[in-house]
């Protein structure tokens, strides 16, 4: 951070000193105006998305109001539209995959970051990177070929015989469903967490690992009372991160969700989510009142994502200034 | 040594252990994965997987060229797109911006890096689908090219930002003008950097499916031209695999197994050799 703000503050006034007509002559002042152009396009787009979807979806905000979030129906062929049962599909997949993919992802990365010589953090952080490349309709496949009938004749048969008793495990098991859904999330956000959480857990200053062991801590004592408490914001903002992705991730959940509209307290049931039924009606959706149903989820599904991110973004800023900034004290 | 200590070692070398199985276990995701598509589309990988069209129902064989080609047609539309937008504002933000320009650019360009694919495919289609009455490679493309904008113009940054200064200085001293320090010192020797940050934000768009399935549809045959709908691998492979047919699951598989390969390539030139000695900010 240090040397970028120097090699800006380097370059400005040299560029500044010269009068306009020259800066003209020599071509900078046309430079500068061109890539102004390409850089404020950014700006322009970012703008013109936010008011696309809040002018797209004027029709239900206006007729239903706030009541389109409290509502379950959702009946094209009446008009009726409520986003409650994909809000509760969305919330119910996350959490799930936030309840699985959080304590293998955090303990990858501390097996990364804490003990793996680097030659070998390094080489597995390769194949963490290759995949979160992995795109979302691949793990989709995988989900109906490889997920989805592990679920309904291994799994799910198990989950109610033995927990058969809680109203998480009733009903039939197809297969497809909250569950499911939940697992194949699970598994696309893992990558994400691990790079992060190694990242923060790398930038723990040594001396914090060094003081707890002088004081006769067990390597593990040093690591989970010592470095994670220390980089425990900057690891919740990989988690913020990580659930971010999950609400926004279409593709796989849309292939092993169910896309029934349903509210089930079992997670064996099938379900929707906001971005699944975006993906799968969107296309088919007669008369605005539909599409613009549609396109106000999208807009719910950018804010969420949009408050998620940023929260992320200023956890793991805070963090890691932190952690450098004791590192060089 | 007394029990309490024996307990206390016992824990650390237990936890320890689990967080290397959970380490495994997250990378054998990768291999799984390959595993698993080697399997079950490595025998539907063949010659006329990538020079014929789809196959009707019921009918064996077919390939997938089609979507071959519109795959192509999309990411090169999607590269005229996000390329220049995305590296030549980042030669703004890096040498000419001052710094609240700076920090309103970055800030939308992170905003529309975390805007879901999903909603992505919704703003294109408003916009490159609504006014033309019709699906297009078009569309697609341009939604494409959206989501390479942010990736790209955030690490070109960070690439060029990284350059010392006294290359600068010394171009600077030589007499150089501002553009020219940029076109023939600066940007030369961020080029590993540059490339590498294109080359992942092309694979990344490349496997991309939720912004192209209300923009550029689908396709059962050739698209011609750029204003009609047309096929792509992602699209089909979700299609394909939807479907209830046991032939065009063996054609999902096969080309998951293309997609998926290209994409691994990609990523493994990107990091690998041109990254090398040089850190890649995650997107």
């Amino acid at each position: 951070m240090a040397t970028t703000t120097t090699s800006v503050r380097g370059a400005g006034p040299l560029a500044g000193s010269r009068a306009f007509l020259a800066r003209l002559r020599d071509g900078d002042e046309i430079a500068r105006m061109a890539t102004f152009l390409f850089a404020a396009s950014v700006v322009l787009i970012t703008v013109l998305l936010v008011y696309q979807l809040w002018q797209g979806s004027a029709l239900p905000r206006h007729r239903f109001g706030l009541s389109f979030f409290r509502t379950s129906v959702w009946d094209p062929v009446f008009d009726q539209f409520g986003a409650l049962p994909f809000i509760y599909g969305t919330l119910v997949t996350s959490a799930m995959a936030l309840l699985i993919a959080v304590p293998l992802g955090v303990g990858a990365a501390i097996f990364l970051a804490e003990l793996a010589p680097l030659r070998l953090s390094d080489t597995l952080e390769f194949f963490i990177d290759l995949l979160a490349a992995v795109p979302s309709v691949i793990y989709g496949l995988l989900g109906i070929f490889i997920v989805v009938p592990l679920m309904r004749r291994v799994i799910q048969p198990q989950l109610k015989q033995f927990l058969g008793f809680l109203p998480l495990f009733q009903g039939p098991a197809f297969g497809l469903g909250f569950l499911t859904a939940g697992v194949v999330l699970a598994i696309m956000i893992i990558p994400y967490i691990i790079s992060v959480s190694r990242e923060i857990l790398l930038s723990v200053p040594r001396d914090q690992r060094e003081a707890a062991l002088a004081l006769g801590a067990t390597r593990w004592e040093s690591t989970w009372k010592v470095v994670v408490p220390f980089a425990r914001g900057g690891i919740l903002g990989s988690v913020f991160l990580a659930l971010a992705r999950a609400l926004g991730e279409t593709m796989a959940v849309t292939m092993v969700i169910g896309n029934t509209p349903v509210i089930s307290a079992s997670l064996l049931s099938p379900g929707d989510s906001i971005a699944s039924v975006i993906a799968s009606q969107f296309k088919e959706a007669t008369g605005e009142l539909y599409t613009q149903s549609l396109i106000e989820l999208g807009l719910v599904l950018f804010l969420l994502t949009f408050i998620l991110n940023g929260l992320a973004r200023i956890m793991i800023a805070v963090t890691s200034k932190r952690g450098t900034g004791l590192g060089h004290a | 040594m007394n029990r309490r200590l024996r307990w206390r070692k016992f824990v650390s070398a237990f936890m320890l252990s689990m967080t290397g199985v959970c380490a495994v276990v997250a990378v054998s995701v990768l291999f799984l994965i390959l595993g698993y598509l080697v399997v079950h589309g490595g025998a539907s990988v063949s010659w006329s997987f990538f020079t014929n069209l789809p196959a009707p129902v019921g009918e064996a064989g077919g390939g997938m060229a089609n979507a071959i080609v519109g795959s192509a047609k999309l990411l090169m539309l999607a590269m005229l797109m996000g390329v220049p937008v995305g590296f030549l504002g980042a030669i703004y933000l890096a040498e000419f911006s001052g710094t609240t320009t700076a920090f309103i650019v970055r800030y939308a360009a992170d905003l529309l890096n975390g805007v879901p694919s999903i909603v992505i495919g919704i703003f294109a289609y408003s916009l490159a689908v609504l006014p033309f009455k019709h699906f297009s490679t078009f569309a697609g493309g341009f939604a494409l090219g959206l989501m390479m904008i942010p990736i790209t113009l955030r690490s070109t940054e960070e690439f060029l930002r990284s350059v010392p200064v006294s290359l600068r200085e010394g171009a600077m001293a030589l007499g150089a003008s501002k553009w020219k320090t940029i076109a023939t010192v600066i940007v030369p020797s961020a080029y590993r950097g540059i490339l590498t940050t294109i080359l992942l934000a092309f694979a990344r768009v490349a496997g991309e499916t939720a912004p192209l399935l209300f923009t550029a549809l689908g396709n059962r045959f050739w698209s011609p031209g750029w204003s009609q709908p047309t096929a792509s691998l992602p699209v089909a492979i979700y299609n394909y695999a939807i479907s209830p047919y046991e032939d065009w699951h063996r054609q999902a598989w096969a080309a998951g197994l293309v997609l998926l390969g290209l994409i691994l390539v990609i990523n493994i030139v990107a990091r690998g050799v041109l990254a090398r000695g040089i850190s890649v900010s995650r997107s």
